[in-house]
């Protein structure tokens, strides 16, 4: 049997995610509902053989485009998944935002991001939990801290992300010691951890864009049309909050054409993120807010 | 798929300053993967700055470059030659990094090692060489690098050869390709230098083509490690699954497997694979090595994470708790005898302790020391390791992916090791303190303890008095600190509690009884 790349990468994503969740009692998944952690998503079903055994968690930082919540709704009650969300309530009743002209980009992504997901994690804010009954969401009165965080990040995205191990450790404060990170080789990971402290799970380290892309083509994996041009020659390539993030100009209207268009085409060497203001604002930003503990 | 080449990882290991970036920025340059105009501006800005021109500022210059938002990856960099994409791991050259080093070079399938032909061989050349032969990379070329600066001279290059062939050969590698590079003139890495005309091999490109792929035809004995047994009962789901990544062997259904350690077999009735598109067409007929698979079994036997799935009639794996293993050492803290560590090999992990440093060896100067009391960091010691409970494992030199392991020490992955020596349980026995071990309790009782979680009291008691009449020694007791827990646990019972289980009782008492029996039968089969 001779397996393909996408098989390989396939199966060291789904070696990674069944450790993860034989090491962690409180185990989520991060989902931005970007098409990353969208195959993410789908990695678990197939580890998991059509189950999700753990909640996926939601940062609202309510500037999303509109079409990315319905389409997290949607999918969430299709596919049956135990679904969170967080939020920074109150940045968000002062306006304390980019939007709001009271904040930096940096400074936005810090509270609306940053701020939410480590209380939403540790469970000392508030999280809302969907209520498949009556598709509504209802505060969770569960808050134990969860203790191992899966995340669709890539190395390939941007500098800082290229340092990271599958199992990331964080400390009490959600900080990342770039410079000493555990060894990892062997398929052994870093399960055993001191209390206070939890571990970021990356299954999708070694995974390209176009990797990621052609895998959603063979697998059948459902994205937010927002990623495709529907006639006025613009896409998104990379989802985010709607001020701070810009549709690319490109006539690429399904799979096979986003794909021609990262391997030969016109992005062929043009930086995912580019469409990212807040990537822009500062040399170092990103790296400096990853250590602080965001995605 | 359309046009899926075949990816390979390599590793540049070496000294530092020995020329690896060199080496990775010569590669890049000679397989046109460089955007346009790129080299020319390097060499500008040199000719500007009075500085020679260095492929390694390219690397640099790229760095910069991704930090302001294009694509090239640095840790990583990519090229593709006709026959196959290639993604070239960093390895840092300082010894302060050798977890980085060993986290990179873990990763690929084949390394280029660097040796700076002026300098000859130094510290971390033996190092990486020995590091890379312990992590299983047994596809190496050695780049004699730098050839320029010693003139082209062949008698070094062979002074080089000579030397670091004997090094190989101390420690049991056969030896590798040599190749006389400059990757600073470009000679012997994509094209056959006239510099070099004593030198009829393969140049580095030539020779990286030639490497073996993995994914290959896998003619050893099945091996996948147990990651879990899933029984997902939603939507009505009543399959169990048994879990695992296969790291060597095929498997199909029909075929008879044997779990070890607990030495329990059953015939395989399904593959599973799930499809977002349930496409039939897709349905397995093969699991072989690398694939994250699933089965399930013809009869109901309790099997659980940490036992390893092999084929009837296939060489069985060593089942035991003594062995001796080549362990490098990673921790802070010196690996010391005695002292009780983690120990995790594939999916299994316990307890375990050094019971003796037979010898610890410098990598660098290979100095040999047989009275160590300890290994500290970056030393590879000799030892024979005890576990607290039986293991099965295969001789890392027969079959590495089961015959490797490593140790935690406060939390921490502090080393890694290749077991070499399978010895008898005998020698372990000497030191341990406990005048009952577990084991014994559990075949006097004839149950494995365990915890069950019961959702209330009329299940807890009826549940309780059923496992009685089955000779079982079940205690119902529904809110138990940890520590009383433990010391129930500890004392063989089957604790039967409200809080978190290895079973979750379902209220169905016939269905309850049988998965608590088949969950503590182990014990039966000592």
């Amino acid at each position: 049997m001779q397996y393909s790349h996408l098989d390989m990468l396939e199966s060291r994503s789904i070696h990674i995610l069944r450790e993860s969740y034989s090491a962690f009692k409180n185990l989520c998944m991060l989902w931005s509902i970007g098409k990353d952690s969208t195959v993410l998503l789908c990695l678990a079903r197939k580890a998991f053989y059509g189950h999700v055994p753990f909640p996926l968690v939601h940062v609202d930082t309510h500037y999303k485009i509109p079409e990315m919540i319905e389409y997290r709704d949607r999918l969430a009650m299709a596919w049956n998944l135990d679904m969170i969300y967080g939020e920074n309530r109150e940045a968000l009743d002062q306006k304390e935002t980019f939007p709001d002209g009271r904040a930096t980009r940096i400074e936005c992504c810090r509270r609306l991001k940053t701020e939410a997901l480590t209380h939403t994690l540790a469970g000392d804010w508030p999280r809302y939990r969907l209520n498949h009954t009556t598709g509504l969401y209802e505060v969770d009165p569960n808050r134990e801290p969860f203790t191992g965080v899966i995340v669709g990040v890539r190395a390939d995205e941007e500098g800082s992300r290229s340092k990271e191990r599958y199992f990331s450790p964080r400390d009490r404060a959600g900080d990342w010691d770039a410079d000493d990170q555990p060894p990892e080789f062997w398929g052994q990971y870093k399960t055993d951890f001191a209390p206070g402290t939890h571990v970021r799970i990356h299954p999708l380290l070694d995974w390209t864009e176009v990797d990621i892309w052609e895998y959603i083509r063979r697998e059948g994996v459902p994205v937010v049309s927002l990623y495709f041009n529907h006639g006025d020659g613009k896409r998104y390539r990379s989802l985010g909050c709607w001020p701070c993030t810009k549709p690319v100009d490109s006539d690429a209207s399904t799979l096979d054409e986003i794909i021609e268009e990262l391997k030969s085409g016109k992005f062929a060497r043009v930086a995912e993120r580019s469409g990212r203001e807040q990537d822009k604002e500062d040399g170092g930003g990103l790296e400096e807010l990853r250590r602080g503990g965001y995605m | 798929m359309a046009d899926e080449k075949l990816h390979m990882n390599i590793v540049v290991a070496g000294h530092v300053d020995h020329g690896k970036s060199t080496v990775i920025g010569r590669l890049l340059a000679d397989t046109h993967t460089l955007p346009d105009g790129k080299i020319e501006g390097i060499r500008e800005l040199c000719r500007r700055t009075g500085k020679p021109f260095e492929y390694a500022f390219l690397l640099d210059a790229l760095k910069d470059e991704r930090a302001q938002g294009i694509t090239i990856d640095t840790a990583r960099c990519f090229f593709e030659t006709e026959k196959r994409k290639y993604i070239i791991i960093d390895a840092p050259g300082h010894i302060e990094f050798l977890k980085n080093m060993i986290t990179g070079a873990s990763r690929a399938d084949a390394a280029l090692l660097v040796i700076d032909a002026a300098e000859g061989i130094c510290e971390n050349s033996r190092r990486h060489g020995y590091m890379l032969e312990m992590l299983g990379i047994t596809q190496i070329a050695v780049l004699v690098n730098k050839i320029d600066l010693v003139g082209y001279d062949r008698a070094v290059y062979d002074g080089i050869v000579r030397d670091y062939t004997a090094f190989l050969h101390t420690i049991g590698i056969t030896p590798a390709v040599f190749i006389p590079v400059s990757a600073m003139e470009g000679d012997n890495i994509a094209s056959h230098s006239a510099r070099t005309p004593w030198y009829d091999g393969p140049d580095v490109l030539e020779e990286l083509d030639r490497f073996e792929g993995g994914g290959h035809e896998d003619k050893k004995p099945l091996r996948i490690p147990v990651e879990d047994v899933y029984k997902f009962t939603e939507g009505g789901d009543d399959r169990r699954i048994v879990a695992g990544l296969c790291e060597s062997g095929s498997l199909r259904a029909g075929d008879e497997v044997v779990f070890y350690p607990s030495g329990k077999s059953a015939r395989v009735k399904t593959l599973e694979e799930w499809f977002m598109d349930a496409d039939p067409a897709r349905r397995p007929l093969e699991f072989s090595r690398g694939k994250s698979c699933g089965f399930t079994l013809e009869t109901q036997i309790y099997v659980r994470r940490g036992e390893i799935a092999c084929k009837a009639g296939e060489e069985a794996p060593a089942v035991g708790r003594t062995f001796r293993a080549s362990m490098f050492w990673l921790g802070k803290s010196p690996l010391v005898p005695g002292k009780e560590y983690i120990i995790k090999s594939c999916t299994a992990k316990t307890v375990c302790r050094v019971a003796k440093i037979h010898s610890v060896l410098d990598a660098a100067s290979l100095g040999k020391t047989t009275d160590a009391k300890q290994a500290n960091r970056h030393d590879i010691a000799d030892c024979t390791i005890i576990c607290e409970r039986e293991i099965a494992f295969d001789i890392g030199a027969s079959l590495p992916a089961t015959g490797r392991f490593v140790i935690v020490d406060n939390y921490e992955i502090s080393g890694g090791g290749i077991i070499t020596e399978i010895l008898p349980d005998e020698e372990g026995m000497k030191g341990s303190s406990a005048a009952v071990s577990p084991a014994e309790r559990a075949k006097y009782l004839r149950q494995k303890p365990l915890t069950v979680s019961v959702p209330d009291e009329e299940t807890g008691r009826s549940l309780e008095r059923a496992l009685f009449e089955e000779g079982r020694i079940a205690y119902y007791a529904p809110r138990l600190s940890d520590e009383q827990k433990n010391a129930l646990l500890s004392a063989g019972l089957i604790v039967l509690t409200a809080g978190d289980g290895e079973i979750e009782a379902t209220g169905n008492l016939a269905e309850d009884v049988t998965a608590v029996l088949l969950a503590s039968d182990n014990a039966l089969e000592v």
